[in-house]
């Protein structure tokens, strides 16, 4: 009999589950696990992991008797461009400063959009921001986010 | 009549005039971010929160209530003017209100979600002050062991009202149990999950989680289907209900705030299945179930009360014994945590002004939204007009920058992107992130109390069951969680968000 998997959302949760709980067990097996009236570090995440796991195959069962709705398209690329404008902005902040680092996310975050365009409107909304975040957050809010960030400083104190 | 001098010195405390002013900078905030199409409260709230940080503790609170009051009202706007409800409480509210806004009625129907909002406001504020300090009493009481079992109920219910499979619901409380014990373990000091990052030890912050998986997660799904949105009326006139609307919505908002007062104090997310139970009862209700859909005046007077009152007596578990019992809870706890308060029954005896205060706030607040939000409409419609591509990026940088305020680490910044794409990953497979939230917060008390509870009895886990109170909570459960696995509830169960 050739099994075959009729919900491919139920099966993907229960990849994830079962793939938390694994892990949750394995590494918890470290930890101590003492005994229910001392429990150690192990006993609560390793009983979680192991309820996790259990959910997994109930999940898994279910993808196999029951049809589902496929899992639909990935947005690929508004997933790629907002995940990356988000690490730029953790990469650039220091080095590079606040409002460097929050152009750079503005734009790339923005190129996600299908109706992303370079226009005077969108820059003087970018500007704005920008100015706007700097002011409020670092100035007034002292925010300890630097302006002018650790690469760029020697550009400026001469 | 200590209720009413209590609230009196509540109403001092909160008519300071640093706290109104504060109150109101919370409100006109939170409504400004929550109309933007696709924010709900939790997103609002976790973007707003480091605006808080510098501020007394319950300056902080008063504004932070302001905002979740601000955005839910917002959403509603949203919700009634372009038909995309931010937030699952208000997806009963664009049925009828987005259907009165095609006909010509959008004035009518925001009055009306304004009137019927301030009434159940008022009135769950007035029970509020006369529940929170019975229900501290007993809370007093509780040793470790009802703890637990009150925590287990807590997860339980917000599996039932959890949209969707149970069993993806169960799923996710645990996966939020397993997120809330990264971090050190308090009583053996052994780092747990930390994959040896000292920026772990301390735990995943819950404004990275929160803002994460709400915040970007939806984001990504929302650019999905940019579709164009078709914003109704540029100009909203005939904000007065007329007295035939009054004679119709009087009822409706009395039934919708009892529900929704009794709907928020269980634990699990109330305001959502109170604007759902009222819009079904209000439907069963009519004498012309056939106009529901089609700008039934009722379905927004209803609904709207219901989950405004929902949202303010959900502030009872989380006040008085440091229970959050929804995700807004949640961060309200975390909030007060970094004001240095750990919620609780003892907050209301030794920090009466902070209790009273924020109590008496709420009520404020919600004059001021009906005071503000009339007149100041024009503003909103504008908001909502921003395009969506001007937006988000907007959004993200928020995010950004305020997860990176909140420890002041870039790391945090990196896990707020990991959590969006786990978030995503959440929305594709159709699973509901909220029970998560709960759980997470949730997950390290809970291990607490159960050690305690088992240290006390030295392993033995009979006295869950043997202490009457904890044997309660736990029955309570118990019964909740057969119910929804009977076949006929079950079913009643997902007609209840299919109505939606």
């Amino acid at each position: 009999m050739a099994l075959r998997i009729r919900s491919k959302r139920e099966f993907g949760s229960a990849l994830l589950y079962g793939a938390l709980g694994m892990a949750g067990f394995v590494i918890a097996g470290d930890y101590g696990f003492g005994t229910a009236g001392r429990m150690g570090p192990g006993y609560f995440p390793r009983v979680i992991s192991g309820l996790l796991i259990l959910v997994a195959l109930a999940s898994l069962l279910r993808s196999l008797q029951r049809d589902g709705d496929p899992i639909g398209p990935v947005n690929w690329k508004a997933l790629l461009l907002v995940t990356a404008s988000v690490c730029l902005f953790g990469l650039l902040l220091i080095g590079a400063g606040l409002p460097l680092a929050l152009t750079v996310l503005l734009l790339v975050s923005a190129s996600a959009s299908e109706h992303f365009a370079m226009s005077t409107r969108s820059l003087a909304a970018l500007v704005a921001l920008v100015a706007v975040c700097t002011l409020v957050f670092a100035e007034g809010l002292g925010v300890p986010m630097p302006l002018v960030g650790s690469w760029l400083s020697p550009l400026f104190a001469s | 009549m200590d209720m009413l001098s209590n609230l009196w010195m509540g109403l001092t405390v909160a008519s300071s005039i640093t706290n109104l002013g504060y109150c109101l900078l919370g409100v006109f905030l939170g409504t400004a971010i929550g109309v933007l199409p696709g924010l709900g409260p939790v997103a609002t709230i976790a973007m707003l929160l480091p605006l808080t940080f510098g501020l007394p503790p319950e300056t902080a609170l008063i504004m932070l209530a302001g905002i979740y009051y601000g955005a839910q009202y917002g959403g509603s706007t949203t919700a009634i003017l372009v038909n995309l409800p931010g937030e699952p409480s208000s997806v009963v509210t664009a049925l009828d209100g987005h259907q009165m806004a095609r006909q010509g009625h959008a004035g009518r129907a925001l009055s009306t979600a304004a009137i019927g909002s301030f009434i159940a406001g008022t009135i769950s504020t007035l029970l509020i002050a006369l529940f929170a300090p019975a229900l501290a009493v007993v809370a007093l009481q509780f040793g470790p062991a009802e703890y637990f079992a009150l925590m287990v109920l807590g997860l339980i219910a917000s599996i039932v009202m959890a949209s969707g499979s149970l069993l993806q619901a169960f799923g996710m409380i645990l996966t939020g149990l397993l997120l809330g014990m990264v971090g050190t373990d308090v009583n053996s000091a052994v780092p747990r999950f930390t994959f040896d990052l000292p920026m772990l030890s301390d735990g995943i912050n819950f404004v990275v989680l929160a803002m994460g998986i709400f915040g970007l997660g939806e984001i990504v799904a929302n650019l999905e289907s940019e579709g164009e949105r078709t914003l109704l009326t540029r100009k909203v006139t005939n904000l007065m209900p007329t007295r035939e609307d009054w004679r119709r919505i009087i009822g409706p908002i009395a039934r919708g705030t009892a529900l929704g007062s009794v709907l928020g104090i269980l634990p699990g997310g109330g305001a959502a299945l109170a604007s759902f139970g009222s819009y079904s009862l209000e439907k069963r209700l009519s004498k012309e179930p056939e106009c529901f859909g089609k700008g039934a005046i009722e379905g927004v007077a209803g609904p709207e009360s219901a989950n405004n009152a929902g949202a303010q007596t959900s502030f009872i578990p989380m006040l008085t014994l440091g229970l959050p019992s929804n995700s807004v809870m949640a961060l309200m706890i975390g909030a007060m945590l970094i004001q240095g308060i750990q919620p609780g029954p003892s907050v209301m005896t030794e920090q009466p002004t902070l209790f009273w205060g924020l109590i008496a706030s709420m009520w404020i607040g919600n004059l001021m939204l009906l005071v503000l939000n009339l007149p100041l409409i024009g503003l909103w419609v504008r908001m909502i007009a921003i395009p969506y591509h001007f937006l988000f990026p907007t959004i993200i940088a928020l995010c950004a920058i305020g997860v990176f305020s909140v420890n002041n680490s870039v790391f945090d910044v990196y896990a707020m992107a990991l959590f969006g794409v786990v978030g995503y990953l959440f929305r594709k497979l159709e699973v509901e992130p909220a029970p998560m939230l709960l759980a997470f917060i949730l997950g390290p008390m809970m291990e607490e109390f159960l050690r305690r509870t088992l240290l006390f009895s030295k392993g033995d886990p009979s006295v869950l069951l043997t202490r009457p109170l904890s044997a309660g909570l736990l029955s309570i459960a118990a019964i909740m969680l057969l119910l929804v696995v009977l076949p006929s509830v079950r079913k009643k169960r997902e007609q209840a968000f299919q109505e939606g």
